[in-house]
């Protein structure tokens, strides 16, 4: 522990890392608790994936691929939304097919930009030692937009989750609300691979919601909640890993998958 | 100039793909009526609902609610559904649940006002479910949800209350407390309930239509065995029933 927070002050990387989880599981907290209530955490998962793809490109045309991300998260979220509220194809195909398409894009194209490849790994499996200042800015800028929006528009947001046709016949405009929500859950996506990487992300999206989800009333304090332990998991991994020398997303993910099991066992022996 | 009347249906006619729902109904419900809407299942009970709330569109027909047409006459319409679509587990006080009642009618951001909350909470008193607002919505049982999407209904301030099946899974002394209560409530707002047990919604309702694809609509007084047979196609039991 001590150790730890020496290297914490001597290191901005660290200091980096830490500033990173903690933005991130604010996304986490706040749009995880809509990915579990709402149960798209597969939707979640496809966008993730299908981000590979615009990072991909982007390293092989020389853009920038936390952009790429975040484009091609927003434009998979609204192809699945549209095409499947138009019910022209079952949703669950459309998200694989959009899953696998998008990581076979990155694939070759991250095998035709030479040298690279190391990047492959790190935006597999993250690398939140990586994360720069201006990673950072852009990370707490997409917080702001995140709570603004939920903030503003969270009643509407509850009554669409909750009982969509109820909310549809009081006026709400429950499709924009759920394109809109999709949209949310791209950006939070793209945060949360900065920690963890693309294939942890759904871990990261639904571990902390769910466990608050067994404890809070209502959707606002799963949120809180949520976040909290989102903080915890991503402090405690990146402190875990820091003296092993182990990669710090993979430990992150396990420590909330535990936290999960034990939150369930809990559960089931107070009952 | 006479009021325009709560609902008015014009030969209205509804499939689904060729299956035909409903074939040239005509209805009128006036101001101040308690109806019920009774017929087998898939008798296109439903389907008329959904029609007077805009939900679907008729293949042919007129429909009217309140004088206008469904999509706006529909704010003042309390709707409780069948089959509520939300999961059971959802993170949600009652309080909240009533409170969704209020979209379209306050402010667009941010939270409720305290009009908002005023109306909920009389809603709520109205149901006696005031007491369970701050629960959990699976705390519930069968018969308090029941009146607790009651209060939904009432926070959206409707001139016409529409129930859809109310007491299809609550036991039979919860069934009589809500019918008394929407009895009462009937001084002040129409009401429509569609149900499948006409013998005991006959005693509380004014007028009862019979709905089995097309509509046959009769003063409770009618209801006999040779009816129910129509409406059934095999033989039904007709029960006794008193009128007020």
């Amino acid at each position: 522990m001590t150790e730890f927070l020496d290297a914490l002050m001597q290191h901005a990387f660290l200091r980096h890392a830490l500033i990173g989880g903690l933005l991130a599981s604010l996304g986490c907290g706040v749009i995880g608790s809509y990915v579990v209530v709402r149960r798209i955490g597969f939707l979640a998962g496809g966008i993730a994936h299908s981000v590979l793809g615009g990072m991909g490109a982007a390293l092989y045309f020389g853009f920038d691929p936390i952009i790429a991300a975040f484009v091609t998260a927003i434009v998979a979220a609204l192809i699945i939304g549209l095409v499947t509220l138009h019910g022209r194809e079952k949703e669950d195909t459309l998200i694989a097919a959009l899953w696998a398409a998008g990581m076979a894009i990155g694939i070759i194209f991250l095998s035709l930009t030479p040298g690279y490849n190391t990047e492959l790994m790190s935006y597999l499996f993250g690398n939140i030692l990586m994360v720069s200042r201006r990673e950072l800015w852009l990370m707490g800028m997409m917080d702001v937009m995140i709570l603004g929006l939920v903030g503003l528009f969270y009643k509407q947001f509850l009554a669409v989750s909750f009982d969509e046709e109820f909310a549809h016949l009081r006026g709400v405009p429950v499709t924009l609300f759920y394109l809109l929500l999709l949209v949310l859950v791209a950006l939070t996506v793209v945060l949360l691979i900065q920690v963890v990487g693309l294939i942890l992300v759904i871990a990261l999206l639904t571990i902390p919601a769910a466990i608050a989800g067994h404890y809070m009333r209502t959707l606002a304090g799963m949120m809180a909640v949520g976040a909290l332990l989102g903080m915890l998991f991503s402090s405690g991994g990146l402190l875990l890993a820091w003296q092993p020398d182990l990669p710090p997303g993979p430990v992150i993910i396990l420590l909330a998958a535990v936290s999960y099991i034990v939150s369930l066992l809990a559960r089931r022996l107070r009952r | 100039m006479t009021p325009s009347p709560a609902i008015e249906l014009k030969h209205v006619s509804f499939h689904y793909g060729n299956v035909k729902a409903l074939e040239n109904v005509s209805l009128t419900v006036a101001r101040g009526e308690f109806i019920g809407v009774v017929g087998p299942n898939a008798g296109g009970k439903s389907t008329l609902l959904k029609i007077i709330l805009g939900l679907l569109k008729p293949a042919s027909g007129e429909v009217r609610v309140l004088g206008l047409p469904p999509e706006q006459g529909r704010k003042r319409i309390g709707y409780v559904p069948q089959y509520p679509r939300f999961a059971r587990d959802f993170p949600i006080t009652v309080e909240q649940l009533v409170l969704t009642a209020r979209l379209g009618q306050t402010r667009w951001w941010g939270g409720y006002s305290r009009r908002d909350h005023d109306l909920a909470h009389e809603a709520l008193r109205r149901t006696e479910t005031f007491a369970l607002r701050k629960r959990r919505l699976d705390t519930l049982s069968g018969g308090q949800l029941q009146r607790v999407l009651l209060s939904r209904a009432l926070a959206c301030e409707p001139q016409i209350l529409i129930l859809d099946e109310p007491t299809a899974n609550i036991d039979q002394r919860v069934e009589t407390e809500i019918f008394d209560l929407l009895k009462k409530l009937n001084s002040e707002m129409t009401i429509v309930v569609v149900s499948h047990d006409i013998a005991f919604i006959s005693y509380y309702v004014s007028r009862v239509a019979c709905l089995n694809r097309t509509l046959m609509c009769h003063d409770t007084a009618h209801i006999d065995g040779n009816l129910l047979d129509q409406l059934y196609g095999t033989h039904v039991h007709a029960v006794e029933h008193r009128h007020d």
